[in-house]
């Protein structure tokens, strides 16, 4: 410890010292030190631009078109399903990775109409997203969170949804039910055309009697 | 021991030779505050500082064994909770420590306004303060999707629809928030990317920058009623406040913020102690469709006003109130930037203040019992209580069965037990006739499903049957008066009334 400070203020006074030392240039010095300057930050400008834009490609990857996520998927075979019931299915997402886990589990609602008529409801709440539970003794579909109620056929029965459940795509393929799935369902997607009107108006109509 | 003395402060010597930190920190440590500020009204800045360095250590400590993949991370918090010695204390004081952060940042928050301090000069202070709540926030909801259990996945799902409604850009939101299209692993490993780097590192910068003002400009002096904050003159008088009748940060202030974050760090051991750590709930599969999902403390207002909303006003309200909230926050100071500081004499702030936390505790509370949610198992799981049943004849037990079978339970509560969504019908006969009860079972209405298609006649008939005999012994059934009338009349022989 021999270079121990013989006085505390020593420090900032030699600090300050070479401070004053590197001032006071003459002009043409300083011009040509300013361009520099400009040339090294314009320099780095560059040089960043062209490292952005790969980087915000990067980002955006997961942006892609809905129908690109998508693909058809079997929910088993047609006749496995009784008529004028609702059931609960689940089938494997299509785009996954391999350390998704269990959330590649998805969950669908089969109400089959008749022989070959069916509709593939989402489990989301059409309100915040939500599994909705289906009820067969009351022929309804609950929602835990914000108590928004469906009818059997997705009508929007009470609570604050705005509309009825969301729906998939289906086909009959060789006897096999297929919809096409891949995305969690959302007003921005399947739901584009919302009317808040008409379903607002089935809660209070009589004729459901 | 002279020698150890010495050479200690040799060491001290040779490092400040090198570090010159000991004249900026006499500086900060000593400056002359006000008198009055070394108050127990000013110890929530640092007890939210000291609260972020708590979550900071037990945050890394936590990640020594928590694995952000979203095959492993629930797995790994269970394998925390109850294989790692006291791996569920270290998951409990960092989940009360959140609980606690965010309470003291609101405590601060409303102290500040409450006192005046965003006045001028230090307006920058508070908008840093404002995103400094945002990000304290935006790392309750990131931790909360660590615990990857139901209640982050479903909360997710609501971030997912929240940003939904985004006109034009929604879903391309919704893919950069998830990582892809669904909730999965790449969902997890972004918010963990935002929770252990992102916010973290945007938090220590802002907060550098908060303090830092805090020492330039003076710690607010404590208001004055009539004293009031002019541009031209403040600076003045704040320094003559602070020279003539100041002492320094250290110790005079400083001890109250030093016992308080002590007192508030023992709470949080406490709390972990005594309550433990929070989930994980289910294991984040979403085709298991018995789960009710809530959000963690911070959220539960969010979620109880989202349940009040009617349907036509849930997307605008939805996409302008944040933004409202923020730009209110951040205009505080611009508004007011100028003039009266005390309490006393700003009863509109005052007023303010006391509705937005009277709201937000009224909002809270309904979270926690959820009045508006059915009650999912009400109908398979709560008992009729006997005295509605005995001496009841068949058909009104039938009824009985018909109401529970049908899920009425879930949203209609019978001696205290079930849903709160519609009205108890202990005494629903003293509100309604019979014809009235068939009408709203039937065609629903209001916040009701319409049953007419789901029960048959006679099951409806069953069903009134029931209802007709909740009602209190001395208090008669509701009855139609021109029913009555007509009833009086042909049993009189249409004789009428003399």
């Amino acid at each position: 410890m021999s270079d121990s400070p013989k006085k505390q203020s020593t420090g900032p006074d030699i600090h300050t010292a070479s401070e004053q030392a590197s001032d006071r240039e003459g002009p043409a010095v300083v011009s040509r030190r300013w361009l520099l300057l400009k040339a090294g930050v314009a320099l780095n400008g560059l040089v960043g631009l062209a490292l952005a834009v790969p980087i915000v490609r990067y980002l955006l990857a997961p942006v892609r078109k809905d129908e690109s996520y998508k693909s058809w998927i079997s929910l088993g075979a047609a006749d496995s399903f009784p008529v004028g019931e609702t059931r609960l299915v689940s089938f494997k997402n299509p785009w996954t990775q391999p350390w998704d886990g269990e959330t590649d589990n998805v969950a669908a609602y089969v109400r089959k109409e008749g022989a070959s008529q069916f509709t593939v409801f989402a489990i989301n709440c059409a309100h915040l997203g939500c599994p909705v539970r289906w009820f067969p003794q009351s022929q309804l579909f609950m929602c835990p969170c914000h108590g928004g109620v469906y009818y059997a056929d997705g009508s929007r029965a009470s609570g604050p949804p705005e509309r009825g459940l969301f729906t998939y795509e289906y086909k009959i393929i060789g006897g096999q039910l297929q919809i096409n799935a891949g995305q969690m369902p959302s007003l921005s997607n399947t739901a584009k055309l919302v009317n808040i009107a008409t379903p607002a108006k089935d809660g209070d109509c009589p004729c459901r009697g | 021991m002279p020698g150890m003395k010495q050479s200690a402060k040799q060491i001290y010597n040779w490092l400040e030779r090198r570090l010159q930190v000991e004249g900026p920190v006499k500086d900060a440590v000593l400056h002359k505050v006000p008198r009055n500020t070394a108050s127990w009204w000013y110890v929530f800045g640092s007890a939210a500082f000291t609260l972020l360095m708590l979550q900071i250590v037990t945050g890394i400590l936590l990640a020594l064994v928590y694995v952000p993949s979203g095959a492993e991370a629930w797995n790994s918090l269970n394998i925390l909770n109850h294989q790692v010695p006291l791996g569920w204390f270290l998951r409990a004081v960092h989940a009360w420590g959140s609980n606690f952060m965010v309470a003291v940042v609101f405590i601060h928050m409303a102290q500040v306004f409450l006192f005046g301090a965003y006045k001028f000069p230090r307006e920058l202070t508070w908008t840093v303060g404002v995103f400094l709540l945002l990000m304290t926030l935006g790392m309750a909801f990131t931790g909360q999707v660590l615990r990857f259990d139901q209640d982050a996945y479903w909360g997710l799902g609501i971030g997912v629809f929240i940003l939904s409604r985004v006109p034009i850009a929604g879903g391309s939101l919704v893919h950069l928030l998830l990582g892809g299209p669904t909730i999965a692993g790449a969902t997890l490993s972004r918010c963990f990317a935002l929770h252990v780097f992102v916010i973290p590192g945007t938090l220590l910068v802002l907060v550098a920058m908060h303090v830092w003002m805090v020492l330039k400009l003076g710690i607010n002096e404590w208001p004055m009623p009539g004293r009031l904050v002019r541009k031209e003159t403040y600076i003045e008088e704040y320094n003559k406040l602070a020279h003539e009748d100041g002492i320094p940060f250290v110790p005079g202030a400083f001890w109250k913020d030093l016992v308080f974050s002590a007192a508030v760090l023992a709470a949080v051991g406490v709390c972990a102690a005594v309550f433990g750590p929070s989930g994980p709930s289910g294991q984040p599969d979403p085709s298991i469709t018995q789960t009710v999902p809530k959000p963690d403390f911070p959220f539960l207002w969010i979620y109880a006003v989202l349940s009040y909303l009617p349907p036509s006003m849930e997307t605008p309200f939805i996409l302008i109130a944040p933004i409202l909230m923020i730009a209110g926050l951040l205009a505080v100071p611009f508004v007011a930037s100028e003039g009266e500081k005390s309490w006393h004499r700003r009863p509109v702030a005052v007023l303010a203040l006391s509705m937005v936390a009277v709201s937000w505790a009224v909002f809270t509370h309904l979270a926690m019992s959820t009045p508006w949610s059915p009650h999912m198992s009400a109908w398979s799981g709560d008992t009729l209580p006997v005295k509605y049943l005995r001496e009841a004849t068949p058909l009104v037990r039938q009824g009985a069965v018909i109401f529970q079978a049908k899920q009425c339970r879930n949203c209609h509560s019978i001696g205290g037990h079930g849903g709160e969504r519609g009205p108890a019908l202990d005494a629903v006969a003293t509100r309604m006739t019979p014809d009235q009860m068939r009408y709203k079972v039937v065609t629903g209405g209001g916040n009701m499903p319409a049953y007419g298609k789901n029960l048959a006649p006679a099951e409806i008939e069953a069903l009134v049957s029931f209802l007709e005999t909740l009602h209190p012994k001395n208090e008669p059934p509701a009855f139609d008066p021109s029913q009555q009338a007509n009833a009086a009349t042909a049993s009189t022989g249409g004789s009428g009334r003399p």
